[in-house]
């Protein structure tokens, strides 16, 4: 399986671009055409991104965010060698995290 | 963050069972403070969810908020959408897609260093208004673009 979050940090001027790629299926709730069954829905409701242990972005998401979602933002107030935590949770109660130094 | 708190007693007691989890020791105490806003995302139409989002469904249009979207996407399934803003104090932004059959794909509640700039990849399921909306000092405000689908993306 491919690594569940991939991080990029980059510090530039003071301010600090995070981009990530989180593995995840984000599947639709979905009606089968054969046999009627609902599939349920799956998908990443809350991703947590942390930097010394305080909060700069949350997340919260709906099944209308694409597979393998991507997400990038920025702020400030972080210098070059900090960690960013990012972690996530689904509607079936999974999670991961992944760390990352800012360059 | 209190605003929506409130929202979140008002609105749902659906929205229990992810408290249930939370109290479950499965969520870190900070997920709990973010509790997900059920309501939000089952609402069936873009002023029903900003109402329970936010708790009002008025927002002003400003110029200052800029979407950058394909204008036209050949796949429904992966959109990609940047949001950026000069709004100064944004506390949270939201991303809706006005003709998906729950509009809210995303919302983002921004912490005091973080910039009015989010950019992500949602699904549409035709073509449709992105509707961006920013939420800053207990106001909001709301732009919109129109992005083309030819395959719709709301089957996966």
């Amino acid at each position: 399986m491919a690594k569940p979050i991939k991080i990029k940090a980059r510090n530039k001027n003071g301010l600090t671009t995070i981009r990530a790629l989180m593995s995840h299926p984000m599947k639709v709730e979905k009606k089968d055409k054969k046999t009627g069954k609902v599939k349920p829905a799956h998908f990443i409701q809350t991703v947590t991104c942390e930097h010394n242990g305080k909060a700069v972005l949350t997340a919260e998401w709906g099944a209308a965010v694409s597979a393998n979602p991507y997400l990038s933002f920025k702020f400030k107030g972080a210098n070059k060698g900090d960690t960013v935590k990012l972690s996530w949770v689904d509607n079936k109660g999974k999670n991961a995290s992944a760390e990352q130094t800012i360059k | 963050m209190n605003s929506k708190r409130r929202t979140m007693l008002k609105g749902t007691l659906a929205a229990s069972a992810v408290g249930v989890a939370a109290s479950a020791g499965l969520l870190a105490p900070r997920a709990v403070l973010a509790a997900w806003p059920k309501s939000a995302f089952k609402a069936k139409g873009v002023d029903a969810s900003l109402t329970a989002l936010y708790g009002s469904g008025k927002a002003t249009d400003a110029k200052n908020i800029k979407i950058k979207a394909p204008d036209i996407a050949e796949n429904g399934a992966v959109v990609p959408v940047t949001i950026s803003s000069t709004i100064a104090n944004a506390e949270s932004i939201s991303i809706f897609v006005a003709k998906n059959p729950q509009p809210l794909t995303s919302s983002y509640a921004l912490g005091s260093g973080t910039q009015a700039y989010v950019g992500t990849r949602i699904k549409m399921g035709k073509t449709s208004d992105v509707v961006a909306v920013i939420k800053a000092g207990g106001k909001l405000y709301t732009a919109k673009k129109e992005v083309k689908v030819t395959i719709g993306g709301c089957g996966g």
